[in-house]
């Protein structure tokens, strides 16, 4: 089987790689690079826990091919929190109690990023849409939508304090 | 000491697994890597019922990367069978397949791509056998006879009474009697009859089952996600015939449980294929195998309730039918627990009870959050409603006539009603407007429900150890599974040792290191895990202010521990300066130790039930006439905690109970077609996500800190799940004047009921 070598920036760091053309997104990342915070579950492409961004839009790492990665920039969980300083909506998940056993965790917060990065103020009811493709099974969503709209509301805050 | 003196208990400080979790750091069993580990991979049986003739593995082991393909015969094991009731599960199928999906033969291979790679070229020839598919089929005359014989596994206390009827399919028959039922029949002024219907259900923990096994010449150890890792240990060690020493059972965070994790699942399996390649093996299953490793009971619930006009109730007849699957796995506890809560929290005289649990040719059910009460509590809250409109009282009403009152007893000999179930629904009621006007077309629905919580003969031990610096480890046997518990520990730890609660952390369960457990179910931890963990903060507590009255040259009695500091009038010393005062270095450490055994019982269960878990629910809906579909508007859950070790996560608990319970309610079901699952995976079995949220989600907290529990604390994290589909259903009766028996309330069922009532009143 013909490998592909392939360029890659991951959580801005350049990997060069040669990979099987069947291997998943979410195998070069936990296998390979050992970015572990990226969950499997389904394996389907329904759950989210394997959420990732590629290039800023969210994908499932589980039904994406590692080399459509090629040429491109991924960002994970592990990529998000500066040294000790969490990203913001890390913060609002950890003051809102938004996680129960995390495992949908890393996956939430990569929806997250990327929804307030398409609409940086979301209704209840966007964040509802927009996040229905990511499962949790323990909390009930109640707190999560909290943790969404108010990191929604720290980081409009923090980058345009005009907006009303 | 009282509430408002407490620092630590009831405030909601932040979970201790919180950053690790929102950065990808917290690690998980399904994260775990060892060195050299292989990979191990499972056929499973496609059909329900069948003689195996032969396993043909020789194709599969000359593939690439394959150390062994192993049938029951091949697994070097002393004992093939485990299971929590009965020894009635083999690790693989042996002679006879009892369901689809069963494991059947394993493969172990380099990596897990050859091993499913290989796992094509396995073929098992077998003759299929006549299968019992429903409970219905398995408690006919001519049904196929799973289990000829049973043998008790000799576990737990409490199910050293299984009754199990020879020469059926039924593993346990509970019954409780009291009363002249004859007699409360002929004096009630109405009785009523109905017959419900409960599905069977999938977990689906985000996490799938998985284990690591590494077996040497020191005996067995496996990580595994597991909910009981005593119990399992006690299986592993019958597996291999080693003392309970020799076996080792760590659980690092689970990605969720929610009961489809408790005792043994693949922990054998996974030991034995790694003692058969002697390297480390893992074994990782998808969520669709976790679907066909186990389910929550299908239930049939039979209830008739005689009551007098006045809404007083005299007697209710249950009958309970419990679909237990092929393998018996804690059916019997729940079937036995389904029975005996099956009347609901109400004064009633006269009771009799049949709970049965049927095998069958289905996936083997087993705990799910709340075993049992969900089941029941749709049968006998329904009932109530009915009851109520029948009379023509309003339905809360009805329930506060006949609520037990604190200090009754639910069954002779147990322990008396320990909450104030009343205050619970009449918060419940006020916080849904249930005396507010109501929207045209809208229906509001009330639930009420309750449980023997902590587990009948629970034990659970603890110790706390501070170490030299002032720093406290607490070694206890419960396990993460996103609850919270070990914040809750290190909270009640650093309250009862007067140190800041940052300084405590609270080690992973590990069976050779951490005292005993019973298990983390039941909502048990908090209060007898908890218990453990406070008599052993105490004890710690004592031994090191005898260690700084020796440095102060005082008496124990003169010295207080606030915020990590001993103090005796004006003088000062820190934990960690008494510690090192006294061993006169940076070493040595005070470790205290503490436990907790629940108590025995002349009532039905045998053991004193630890605290009960009392949960109320209330509903508001719309009904869409044309397509059927119910919009959930409000729902409000009330859940009695006693005393609030961390009020933010007990709230959370039972919003994700409530959340979960919405499920069944609405949408959720598995689909058996002659014993295959049809909806094994998230695809195509649905659960709830962020669009079924409903515009309000409440919680109720009630405190009285009247548990038997730390601080007055009881336990919570089932309760919620308990009343959300009987509250939407009484809700549904409200706003249409139509009454579903059966499980999800999908649009098509309450479309096809709205279309046959408007039939029968208007008939052409």
């Amino acid at each position: 089987m013909r490998e592909i070598a392939m360029a890659v920036v991951v959580n801005g760091e350049k990997h060069e790689l040669t990979v099987p053309p069947h291997e998943t997104l979410i195998e070069c990342l936990r296998e390979r690079l050992g970015l572990l915070g990226v969950k499997k579950s389904c394996d389907v492409q329904v759950c989210g826990a394997c959420t990732v961004l590629l290039d800023d839009r969210p994908v499932s790492a589980c039904t994406v091919l590692a080399f459509e990665a090629r040429g491109r920039s991924v960002r994970t969980i592990e990529g998000l929190a500066r040294g000790d300083d969490l990203h913001p909506v890390q913060e609002a998940f950890v003051e809102h109690g938004a996680l129960q056993c995390g495992f949908c965790t890393p996956g939430m917060i990569m929806a997250t990023v990327a929804l307030i990065n398409e609409n940086p103020r979301p209704t209840a009811d966007e964040v509802k849409h927009y996040m229905r493709g990511n499962i949790c099974r323990c909390t009930g969503y109640k707190r999560i939508l909290e943790a969404i709209l108010d990191a929604s509301r720290r980081m409009s805050g923090a980058t345009a304090p005009n907006v009303s | 000491m009282s509430a408002d003196r407490l620092t630590v208990v009831g405030r909601s400080v932040p979970r201790l697994d919180a950053r690790d979790k929102v950065t990808g750091a917290a690690r998980y069993v399904s994260d775990l890597v060892l060195p050299g580990m292989a990979h191990a991979k499972i056929w499973r049986s496609p059909v329900p019922h069948a003689r195996i003739l032969r396993a043909h593995t020789e194709r599969a082991a000359a593939a690439p990367g394959v150390l062994a393909v192993c049938a029951a015969a091949d697994l070097p094991v002393k004992r093939l069978y485990f299971g929590p009731a009965y020894r009635d599960q083999p690790i693989l199928a042996h002679e006879v397949i009892r369901y689809a999906g069963e494991p059947v033969v394993a493969v172990i291979a380099e990596t897990e791509a050859q091993a499913a790679a290989a796992l094509r070229l396995v073929d098992v020839s077998y003759e299929e056998l006549p299968a019992a598919t429903n409970a219905e089929q398995a408690l006919a005359a001519a049904a196929p006879l799973l289990h000829p014989e049973i043998e008790r596994a000799g576990h737990f206390r409490d199910l050293s009474g299984l009754r199990p009827i020879p020469g059926t399919n039924v593993c346990q028959h509970y019954q409780l009697e009291r009363g002249d039922f004859a007699r409360s029949l002929a004096e009630a002024d109405l009785v009523v009859e109905g017959a419900y219907h409960y599905p069977a259900l999938s977990h689906h923990a985000l996490e799938a089952h998985c284990a690591v096994a590494r077996v040497d010449g020191d005996g067995v150890t496996v990580w595994a996600g597991t909910q009981h890792p005593f119990p399992v240990r006690k299986d592993l060690a019958e597996v291999f015939d080693l003392p309970f020493a020799a076996v080792q059972v760590v659980v690092p965070l689970i990605g969720g449980a929610f009961g489809g994790k408790c005792y043994t699942k693949i922990e054998p399996l996974t030991a034995a294929l790694a003692a058969k390649v002697r390297r480390p093996v893992r074994l990782a299953l998808s969520l669709e195998e976790s679907a066909r490793t186990l389910t929550r009971h299908a239930v049939s619930v039979r209830i008739k309730t005689a009551v007098k006009r006045d809404g007083t109730l005299l007697a209710r007849e249950c009958e309970v039918v419990l679909d237990t699957g092929a393998y018996a796995d804690i059916g019997p506890r729940v079937s036995t627990k389904a029975g005996y809560r099956a009347p609901g929290p109400y004064r009633i005289p006269t009771l009799r009870i049949d709970a049965k649990c049927v095998y069958t040719n289905n996936v083997p059910a087993g705990a799910y959050r709340g075993y049992g009460v969900p089941q029941v509590t749709w049968a006998g809250e329904s009932q109530m409603d009915v009851i109520a409109e029948r009379l023509g009282l309003d339905p809360l009403a009805l329930r506060l006539k006949n609520l037990l009152k604190r200090g009754e007893e639910y069954v002779a000999g147990d322990t008396p009603i320990d909450g104030d179930l009343a205050e619970g629904l009449e918060q419940t009621a006020r916080a849904v407007g249930w005396s507010t006007p109501l929207a045209r077309g809208r229906g509001r629905g009330l639930t009420c429900a309750m449980k023997d919580g902590g587990g009948t003969h629970s034990t659970s031990c603890a110790l706390v150890r501070i170490n030299a610096d002032g720093s406290v480890v607490v070694l206890a046997g419960s396990v993460e599974a996103g609850q919270g518990i070990r914040t809750a520990l290190a909270q009640i730890a650093a309250e009862t040792l007067g140190v800041p609660f940052e300084t405590v952390v609270v080690a992973p369960p590990d069976t050779s290191i951490t005292p005993y457990d019973w298990g983390t179910s039941a909502s048990r931890s908090t209060t007898i895990m908890g218990l453990a963990v406070q008599a052993a903060a105490k004890d710690a507590r004592e031994q090191l202010l005898v260690l700084a009255a020796k440095l102060l040259e005082t008496e124990p009695a003169t010295l207080t521990i606030r915020a990590g500091a001993v103090t005796h009038g004006d003088r000062t010393m820190t934990v960690a300066e008494v510690i090192s005062g006294h061993y006169g270095l940076v070493g040595g450490e005070v470790t205290g130790v503490g436990s907790f055994v629940s108590g025995k019982s002349p009532g039905s269960l045998g053991g004193a039930t630890v605290f009960w878990e009392s949960g109320m629910g209330a509903a508001e809906i719309d009904v869409d006439r044309e397509t059927g579909e119910i919009a959930l508007l409000k729902y409000i859950s009330a859940a009695d905690v006693g005393q609030a070790i961390n009020p933010r996560e007990c709230a959370a608990q039972d919003e994700g109970a409530a959340m979960q319970g919405i499920g069944p309610a609405l949408f959720e079901t598995r689909v058996n077609d002659g014993g295959q699952l049809l909806n094994p995976g998230l695809i195509d079995y649905r659960v709830p996500t962020f669009a079924d949220l409903p515009p309000l989600l409440e919680t109720v907290l009630i405190e009285n800190a009247d548990g038997p529990g730390p601080f007055g604390a009881k336990g919570v994290g089932e309760s919620g799940t308990f009343c959300v589909a009987p509250a939407i259903g009484n809700a549904l009766a409200q706003a249409t004047g139509v009454r579903l028996t059966e499980l999800p309330m999908t649009p098509e069922r309450v479309w096809r009921a709205l279309r046959h009532a408007a039939k029968t009143e208007r008939p052409t």
